[in-house]
């Protein structure tokens, strides 16, 4: 089958303050998506303050410049809008989706807290506060909490930069400033070091006025030279396990380093389409292998860099699996279980069909998720930010599309157990 | 620094509806295909009524569905389903029978005979279904450590008492038993035309889409059972049912109180006081508990509709140290929105986050498939959309307070907490009866 793209277009500029723009205009819905994705993440934190940039996402929305505490929700929310932010190893982003009468007030919130939050002590206090539940909620109230997400890095990564906990140990968010978030915003949020991305129903030309406007006045600061978080790749094997008490069975997730995903993406993309080969569906290898016919697993899962977002993310990176086992479950076995498999497809090749067939169900996931305004801001927004060409997203159904069987064949021969890191989960509830 | 002006708003644009058609084929199964192109995709979604069927077998044949046909494995499905970009699941609601998918738009017809192949021809061969059950039962099993299903466990059983929609999850032990024979025979007395909904949404034509879906289920015929559930009890309020979880560092904090239907004449009114409360983010409840107080991250209050009666859930997970005062917040916003009339300004900003949020859930294909399908579940169409952004821009002050008194006052509240009860039932005790009781 034929494999289709899109045809989004993509207007790009610079504002003199050096915060670059993208616009793709698609008049389909009477809705805008408005990102600004700022470059500094969770890997550019300092020891010391783990936690800190997901914290200081928070502070983003406590108040700006002309702008009260409480104000940015009601005025995005009462346009009829939703907002949210995250914070990622690479990028923090910030984004609305609203009816299209509401663009210019998007524009005008996000160039607020872009000249400046508004930081307190009380606010401060009171996002930690909140952070915690947040942490509390998602990783030490649930089973397999920051699993493998925040196990796996520490065992596969020397840096503090790429093994720390990005979430943040209480101790550190406790002892974090108001200070510490004005250093952080002075060096990290600058203009020249932030895209704006706008998706949706607008007039080009208005837009990039009202883009004037607003962000034009914007003061323009130092952009911070970008680290290089690159460490070699480990020399031998590395295990660890550990007890979640929460979490009633097995667990395991093994990670291996790949390519460059932007200086080398070419030797790259073919992981992202060997984790689907993997894993995607009744008809993947490891899910025929693993679930149906061995049993040994319940669900197993492959992808790329720690939070999934193989199009988002910066070297050092990793292709996780990671599977959930049954009672008893072995995970030795399963382990080599999963050798055995990319053993099978490094000499074996593929099956007919198998190949086209994964990369067609990988467009209609690509496809998809662009049918959403914010799944054209979003990711456009962060494609310019580390490569400079937010087009890449229609581009890569078709990107996707030609990666041969020989590439797929050649990648699976990389993962060998002695490049693998893994973590596994002890079940520790009703013990 | 001379201070900015907040930017008007530009007026919304006359709500359009995408263009579509609709047709009930002789076997009693409606389609409706629904136009939207902006990306060459085809999403699909098929809801048979499934109410009152057995928990354990009917949740089963929803993870079973795709075991295998006369003619297809489990494997031939799925790499079929690939090679046109496409991919079904299968999931159960108490209602419904729930059949999700989507393809490449050229994939259209052969998504169509893969999902006619499983509905008339299916095997439920013997391991696959052995699979499936042991999965089935390690989920659950799973499911039983999150304190969000425990709570949502307790807080069913209480709303419901004996009604069908008390248990939603069927016990591992229940799984375990269930035997292929019996998933065939279920699979053929329910999973029938009759009544069922086809919604299909994407790059389409609507009459050629229809009659495709024609084409290919024309093989699935045969008359529905009768799976109406009774009408929902009212709810019975009484003491706070405190669930023990201990060690647990947050508490679940969840009440049920009374809501009414989609097509209520209060509807929209009630969903207006809900949304001063605590249905969205800019509302008292979220910016007190969360924003003042920090207490919580996520907390949320929404109406849940099924067929046979509909809700209004508030939840909230809060620390442990916290969770009296969590409570005495969330009584206190309770009581004053029924209380005391909304602001004219907060009246309207929740006015507009609701008509926004009508028209951002139908600008992709997928957010159309689901509020379509969803709709004819309740005998509703699309142009509902239209009907109820004008229901809510036309709702009064005076109704907003007098739906919020009759709907959200406290002392009509099923609650439940799940936590370290030892550490939380003095503080609670403090503010309400308590019990203790199981999940």
């Amino acid at each position: 089958m034929k494999i289709p793209a899109t045809k989004y277009p993509v207007e790009r500029f610079t504002l003199d303050n050096g915060l670059r723009v993208v616009l793709t205009p698609d008049r389909s819905a009477p809705v805008v998506g408005v990102a600004v994705v700022y470059d500094v993440g969770i890997r550019s934190e300092p020891e010391g303050r783990t936690g800190f940039a997901h914290l200081f996402e928070h502070l983003m929305f406590q108040g700006s410049e002309n702008l009260e505490k409480l104000a940015h929700f009601r005025h995005v929310q009462g346009a009829g809008g939703s907002f949210n932010g995250s914070t990622h190893l690479d990028y923090t982003d910030y984004f609305e989706v609203l009816p299209s009468g509401a663009l210019e007030r998007a524009l005008f919130l996000e160039a607020d807290r872009m000249r400046g939050p508004r930081l307190t002590e009380e606010n401060l206090r009171n996002q930690v506060d909140v952070v915690k539940e947040e942490i509390r909620v998602n990783v030490m109230n649930r089973p397999y909490g920051g699993f493998p997400w925040l196990r796996l890095p520490p065992v596969m990564f020397e840096t503090f930069a790429n093994a720390h906990d990005g979430y943040g140990s209480f101790g550190d968010l406790d002892h974090a400033t108001v200070a510490d978030a004005e250093e952080f915003f002075d060096k990290y949020y600058a203009s020249g070091n932030a895209v704006l991305a706008v998706a949706g129903d607008f007039d080009v030309a208005q837009a990039t006025t009202l883009i004037q406007r607003h962000f034009g006045d914007v003061p323009a600061r130092g952009k911070p030279d970008l680290p290089d978080f690159a460490e070699p790749d480990i020399d031998g094997e590395r295990r660890e396990a550990y007890t979640d008490r929460l979490a009633p069975l097995p667990a395991v997730a093994s990670g291996w380093r790949l390519p460059d995903p932007i200086a080398e993406f070419e030797a790259y993309l073919p992981y992202v389409v060997l984790a689907e080969v993997l894993t995607d569906g009744d008809a993947s290898r490891l899910v025929e292998r693993l679930v149906q016919r061995d049993r040994t697993v319940t669900s197993v899962g492959g992808y790329i860099g720690f939070m999934g977002d193989e199009y988002q993310v910066r070297n050092p990176t990793a292709m996780l699996l990671q599977a959930h086992m049954p009672p008893g479950g072995d995970a030795d076995k399963v382990l080599r279980t999963i050798d055995e498999e990319l053993d099978r497809l490094a000499t074996g090749g593929m099956a007919p069909g198998e190949l086209a067939r994964t990369q067609a169900r990988m467009a209609t996931h690509l496809l998809r998720d662009t049918d959403a305004v914010l799944g054209r801001a979003l990711p456009m927004a962060v494609l310019e930010t580390q490569r400079g060409r937010p087009q890449l997203l229609n581009e890569l159904p078709r990107l996707v599309g030609e990666v041969t069987e020989a590439q797929i064949v050649a990648a699976a021969a990389t993962l060998r157990p002695e490049r693998r890191s893994t973590i596994e989960v002890l079940p520790g509830a009703n013990q | 620094m001379t201070a900015r002006e907040l930017p008007e708003l530009i007026p919304d644009s006359k709500l359009k509806l995408p263009k579509q058609a609709e047709r009930k084929l002789s076997s009693g199964l409606t389609v409706i295909a629904i136009r939207r192109q902006a990306v060459p995709l085809i999403e699909m979604r098929l809801r048979v009524p499934f109410g009152r069927a057995p928990l354990a077998r009917a949740t089963l044949l929803s993870q079973a569905l795709f075991t295998g046909t006369a003619t297809m494995s489990s494997i031939d499905i799925a790499a079929e389903l690939q090679a046109v970009g496409g991919g079904l699941s299968a999931g159960l609601d108490p209602d419904r029978l729930l059949v999700t998918g989507n393809s490449l738009a050229a994939g259209l017809d052969r998504m169509l005979e893969i999902l006619a192949a499983v509905l008339t021809d299916p095997t439920y061969p013997a391991e696959e279904v052995a699979t499936e059950r042991d999965r089935l039962v390690d989920h659950i099993q799973v499911a039983q450590s999150q304190p969000a299903h425990l709570a949502r466990t307790a807080l069913l059983h209480r709303m419901y008492g004996r009604h069908p929609y008390a248990v939603q999850t069927p016990e591992p032990e229940q799984v375990k038993g269930v035997r292929p024979a019996q998933l065939r025979a279920l699979h053929a007395d329910r999973v029938r035309p009759d009544g069922a909904v086809l919604v299909l949404v994407g790059d389409l034509n609507p009459e050629k889409a229809i009659d495709a879906a024609e084409k290919a289920l024309g093989g699935w015929i045969g008359p529905s059972r009768d799976g109406n559930v009774p009408a929902t009890p009212e709810l019975e309020p009484g003491p706070l049912l405190l669930v023990d979880r201990p060690g647990a560092v947050q508490s679940s904090l969840r009440m049920a109180l009374p809501a009414v239907s989609r097509t209520d004449p209060e509807y929209a009114a009630l969903q207006l006081a809900n949304m001063v409360f605590g249905g969205y983010f800019s509302s008292r409840w979220v910016e007190n508990i969360r924003e003042d107080k920090g207490y919580t991250y996520g907390p949320h209050s929404s109406i849940e509709h099924f067929v046979a009666g509909s809700a209004l859930v508030v939840a909230a997970e809060v620390a442990t140290e916290v969770t009296g005062p969590a409570m005495l917040e969330t009584l206190y916003e309770l009581g004053r929105v029924a209380s005391l009339p909304p602001g004219e300004e907060e009246l309207e900003q929740a006015r507009r986050y609701a008509l926004g949020t009508l028209r951002l859930g139908m600008s992709t294909q997928a957010g159309l498939a689901g509020l379509a399908s969803i709709y004819a579940s309740f005998g509703l169409r699309l142009d509902y959309l239209s009907e109820h952004s004008a229901a809510l821009a036309a709702a009064t002050r005076e109704q907003v307070t007098e739906a919020a008194a009759k709907y959200l006052a406290p002392s009509q509240a099923v609650t439940v907490v799940l936590g370290d009860a030892d550490k939380v039932e003095a503080p609670l005790a403090a503010l309400t009866a308590v019990e203790r009781g199981p999940a």
